[in-house]
């Protein structure tokens, strides 16, 4: 087997080993060099996977060498593929820019237990994407939630500890449910393989616990994605981590809940149960809708920056959700889509706000007051972030949007309604960036703590927020990456309807 | 130079001259000399593609395309070329104008000031020569918001409450409507390009069309079409150089030449005559007019006077556009350009007036005409073209809509034209009278003149407003092309 067919396994091992190596390093910088090293080689991986699906092929990878329904199997489509950009880039940024803003929140130390909890975090989540098991899934997710709570942990006040234990007791239920719901699959169909479970579970759809077994899972990787009214959990736990842990994880962590929930629901269920389409559309879309309206206000009226963000997080998880459960190509492509231009808008934004946080202990929106006088570049980073979260034309968020739009209208009277709910967050979402842009360009210092004598940011967190930014504007004018692997991960979703 | 660059260039070099002034931001002679620069090498690059679309050529560039039928392309044609040309050239006179204004007023951040004129102008080029919907919202919002600080400039708190109605209102029917308008259009037709004869026909029919039509002209906020209106004299709190070229030229005629061109590119004449559901456009544009007027009456501060008279101005464009005969099609765009010429130089007079004496009030105006005569023969001749009084331009552009109404017997539009003439008669007649005849308050510091580029300014474009009315060939044959395959 050449080095071309073991691309899936090494997406996982190479984080995976090399993590127990990193703790092994003494020195803070240098274990933020391997780390910074294995994630470009994680992204170099993705990137190869991704251009490999573009040109039409699947990888399938048989862990151990045991054949499918049997052995483990690791499977790469177009779908995958895209989460793996979104995880592998995301961490990759963070980590090269995040050097210094790390520092200055986590003792020398600890450094490099924080890195190696990091790498375990992303082989983690890039599992989730590769694999094509059930139960595997649940290994992954229980990998990387616990990195995670390490990394969010690390934030630099105690409330970070609060946050981050109701994140754990919420993770736990909701992997504990996922965990239930492969157990009926597995006690009705005897398998754990995704494509075997498909073709296996058509014998007994019409069984309780299959029926039980979906609304487990559905609900814990909804809990897992800060689902509306699931998502409780999400604003203390982006507000009190590490600026740069909540980069890294408001761009990734609950999209690959999401792509679980999606994969699993129409791989499985779509096409075996009965009146499950309308039953998912029905209990999804006004759950969508709610995190939407919710998500929206409650961003409006918010003061401090990372929880501001964080709320705009749950209202476009409600843009995501929504276009699923149209399960039309176009909301499908729209869903896909705006996972990728979410997790750059995002990740842009909480980039710029590290960048600001290095400079400002408070960030609040008097607190950065007139501050793009003395760190212009940060700020305007932030608003062309902030427009591609808007989905002005010409950044990435707008073809996302405008797809989002397009499948609403073909969707009827309730799209129309849905339509006009995505049109008002819109115009929430100009509110909220607009708030933080007006502070910060034509605002005055007023508060006690002054931007007087503040610095721009460390060049390496302000260019890989200029990269961040600049991808938004190139994936808002050449989308064709990301369009044509949701346009295929779409066709791949509703292939296993009825 | 082929045209594809030269429509690139007129977008780029306002950007480019933006980044030079923030550059050169330390010196003001510097800095003001790029400005000036930028603004006539603009106003040339515009020039070049002049004489192909007189030949009837539609230069075109396509910058990338995002879905099927949805790209950020631009084309020029006739209407594009003319609002280019118009607020090309009037930034430089503009510019000039500026100069003086805001040395002589010591305004703050005029840096800044420079930077996103620059910008807003080039926010300007990009909606005229759009060659889709997609590209012209694009622009459109980039106008909103490079305009914003030019409207806040002053920083206070009631300023910047001004401002924020102004980037509200706009922001919101921008976004809440044109937005949704789009997206309509483009699931119903699959795209948003412009074409003549409009793309609408054979997709939709019925009250749709007339509701589409009512989230496109509401939507598009900048044509002021009550009762979308507030933020147009919510802004009279900027700097009076910004009222004058982008409140009375390009922010609001970006507004009505998108309606125009959604009336004749997206919608097409020949559907909206045959669809009764759109008729009510006329209406809500003849109610604007007119109730723009008597709100204009009662005004007693000079630029807010001259904000509800552009209100009422722009719907003569709506309302002629609306009337759907050709000769009114011509109307409308021969009216920008008219329009443009004679509100420019009552703005620039009342910038002068403050300038020079600090007067902003109507009644404070009396006798000031001894004081400051170039100034006020300018107003004189701006209000004489809004009443639409032979030798200005205002007279050529009602002409036309008259006429065009005259094809169809129109009779909505014929009584409004001449209602509305009599209100405007009603109050700019009584302002110039006491400026001339008028007595001078006791007890005044005497003033003369405001400074010399001032006063060069307005004196340009009071000249422009007369002679449109005696060379006016060109814009005509080129605004011609637009009605060719019309009866």
């Amino acid at each position: 087997m050449n080095l071309e067919g073991q691309l899936p396994a090494l997406q996982i091992v190479v984080p995976l080993v090399i993590a127990p190596l990193v703790v092994l390093l003494r020195d803070a910088g240098l274990a933020w060099a391997a780390a910074c090293v294995t994630s470009v080689m994680c992204l170099a991986v993705a990137v190869l996977q991704a251009s490999g699906v573009l040109g039409g092929e699947v990888a399938s990878y048989q862990m151990g060498g045991w054949p499918a329904p049997f052995g483990i199997e690791l499977r790469v489509d177009a779908f995958s593929a895209l989460i793996l950009l979104v995880i592998t880039g995301a961490s990759t940024l963070s980590l090269l820019g995040g050097r210094a803003s790390l520092a200055a929140d986590i003792a020398d130390s600890r450094q490099p237990l924080f890195y190696a909890a990091w790498l375990i975090a992303l082989a983690g989540l890039s599992g989730i994407a590769v694999t094509g098991d059930a139960f595997n899934v649940f290994v992954f997710m229980e990998i990387s939630s616990l990195a995670t709570y390490i990394l969010i942990a690390a934030g630099p006040d105690r409330r970070a500890l609060t946050a981050v234990f109701k994140y754990l007791i919420m993770g736990t239920i909701g992997a504990t449910f996922y965990l239930i719901g492969v157990g009926l699959v597995y006690m009705m169909t005897g398998t754990l393989n995704f494509a075997d479970m498909e073709a296996r579970i058509a014998e007994v759809s019409d069984q309780r616990p299959i029926l039980v077994a979906a609304g487990f899972i559905t609900i814990g990787l909804a809990l897992k994605a800060a689902v509306f009214p699931l998502h409780v959990w999400l604003p203390n736990a982006y507000t009190h981590a590490p600026n740069i842990v909540t980069a890294f994880v408001a761009a990734c962590s609950t999209k690959v809940a999401l792509y679980v929930l999606l994969r699993f629901d129409f791989f499985v269920f779509q096409g075996n149960l009965e009146d499950h389409l309308i039953q998912f559309a029905g209990f999804m879309i006004p759950l969508a809708l709610l995190g939407i309206v919710v998500g929206s206000a409650v961003a409006v009226v918010e003061t401090d920056l990372k929880r501001m963000l964080a709320y705009s997080s749950v209202a476009q998880i409600g843009y995501i959700l929504l276009g699923a459960s149209f399960a039309s190509v176009t909301g499908l492509m729209a869903s896909i889509t705006h996972m990728f231009n979410h997790a750059l808008a995002k990740g842009a934004l909480f980039l710029a706000v590290a960048a600001i946080g290095m400079r400002l202990s408070h960030l609040t929106l008097d607190g950065i007051s007139g501050i793009a006088r003395v760190m212009p570049w940060t700020m305007a980073g932030l608003a062309v972030a902030g427009a591609s979260l808007v989905g002005i034309p010409g950044t990435a968020g707008f073809v996302s949007k405008w797809l989002l739009l397009q499948a609403a209208m073909e969707h009827g009277a309730i799209g129309f309604a849905a339509a006009a709910v995505v049109v008002l967050s819109s115009l929430a979402a100009v509110v909220y960036i607009w708030r933080i842009i007006e502070r910060a360009w034509f605002g005055t210092p007023e508060a006690a703590e002054s931007v007087v004598g503040v610095q721009e940011a460390p060049w390496p967190l302000l260019a890989v927020l200029w990269i961040a930014a600049a991808a938004n504007i190139y994936f808002g004018l050449v989308p064709a990456v990301p369009l044509d692997l949701a346009a295929s991960s779409a066709d791949e979703l509703l292939r296993h309807l009825p | 130079m082929t045209a594809a660059f030269a429509i690139a260039a007129a977008i780029l070099l306002p950007l480019a001259g933006a980044a030079s002034i923030v550059l050169t931001g330390r010196s003001p002679n510097l800095r003001e000399s790029v400005t000036l620069l930028t603004a006539v090498a603009l106003a040339v690059i515009v020039g070049t593609l002049l004489p192909e679309v007189m030949d009837g050529g539609r230069p075109a560039l396509n910058v990338a395309t995002l879905l099927p039928g949805v790209s950020i392309a631009f084309t020029v044609e006739p209407l594009g070329m003319l609002f280019a040309m118009l607020a090309s050239v009037l930034w430089i006179v503009n510019s000039i104008y500026s100069f003086g204004y805001m040395r002589a007023n010591a305004e703050k951040h005029q840096t800044r000031f420079y930077v996103c004129f620059a910008i807003a102008i080039a926010a300007t080029m990009g909606i005229a020569f759009a060659g889709n919907l997609l590209t012209l919202f694009l622009f459109y919002e980039m106008l909103t918001l490079s305009t914003y600080p030019l409207v806040s400039h002053k920083g206070d708190t009631t300023t910047v409450a001004s401002a924020r109605v102004y980037l509200g209102i706009l922001l919101a029917t921008s976004i809440g409507l044109l937005l949704p308008a789009m997206v309509w259009t483009y699931t119903a037709t699959g795209t948003l390009q412009f074409e003549p004869g409009g793309i609408i026909e054979g997709h939709l029919q019925g009250p749709a069309v007339g509701l589409l039509l009512a989230l496109f002209v509401f939507g598009i906020g900048k044509a002021a079409v009550m009762p979308v209106h507030r933020w147009l004299p919510a802004a009279m709190v900027a700097p009076t150089p910004v009222s004058a070229l982008l409140h009375a030229v390009a922010v609001v005629k970006a507004g009505v030449f998108t309606v125009t061109k959604v009336i004749l590119y997206v919608f097409g004449i020949d559907l909206l005559t045959a669809e009764p559901s759109s008729g009510w456009l006329l209406y809500m544009a003849g109610f604007t007019i007119l109730a723009a007027s008597i709100v204009a009456l009662r005004q007693q501060n000079l630029k807010r006077m001259l904000a509800y008279s552009t209100i009422g101005q722009l719907s003569y464009v709506v309302l002629a556009a609306a009337v759907l005969t050709p000769l009114s099609e011509i109307g409308a765009a021969v009216h920008i350009v008219a329009h443009a010429f004679g509100k420019i130089t009552l703005f620039f007079a009342a910038g002068a007036i403050y300038t020079a004496s600090k007067k902003t009030e109507l009644s404070q105006l009396a006798g000031i005409g001894a004081r400051m005569p170039w100034t006020m023969a300018a107003f004189t001749i701006g209000a004489l073209s809004m009443i639409g009084v032979p030798p200005t331009g205002g007279f050529v552009s009602k002409w036309f809509i008259l006429a065009g109404a005259f094809q169809t017997d129109n009779y909505v539009a014929l009584f409004t034209i001449i209602l509305s003439t009599a209100l405007n008669a009603a109050y700019f007649l009584p302002v110039v009278f006491a400026a001339w005849f008028g007595r001078e308050a006791p007890g005044q510091k005497p003033h003369g003149e405001a400074p010399f580029p001032v006063v060069l300014a307005l004196s340009l474009t009071a000249l422009a407003t007369l002679g449109f009315f005696f060379f006016n060939q060109p814009v005509l044959d080129l605004e011609r092309q637009l009605v060719e395959s019309l009866p």
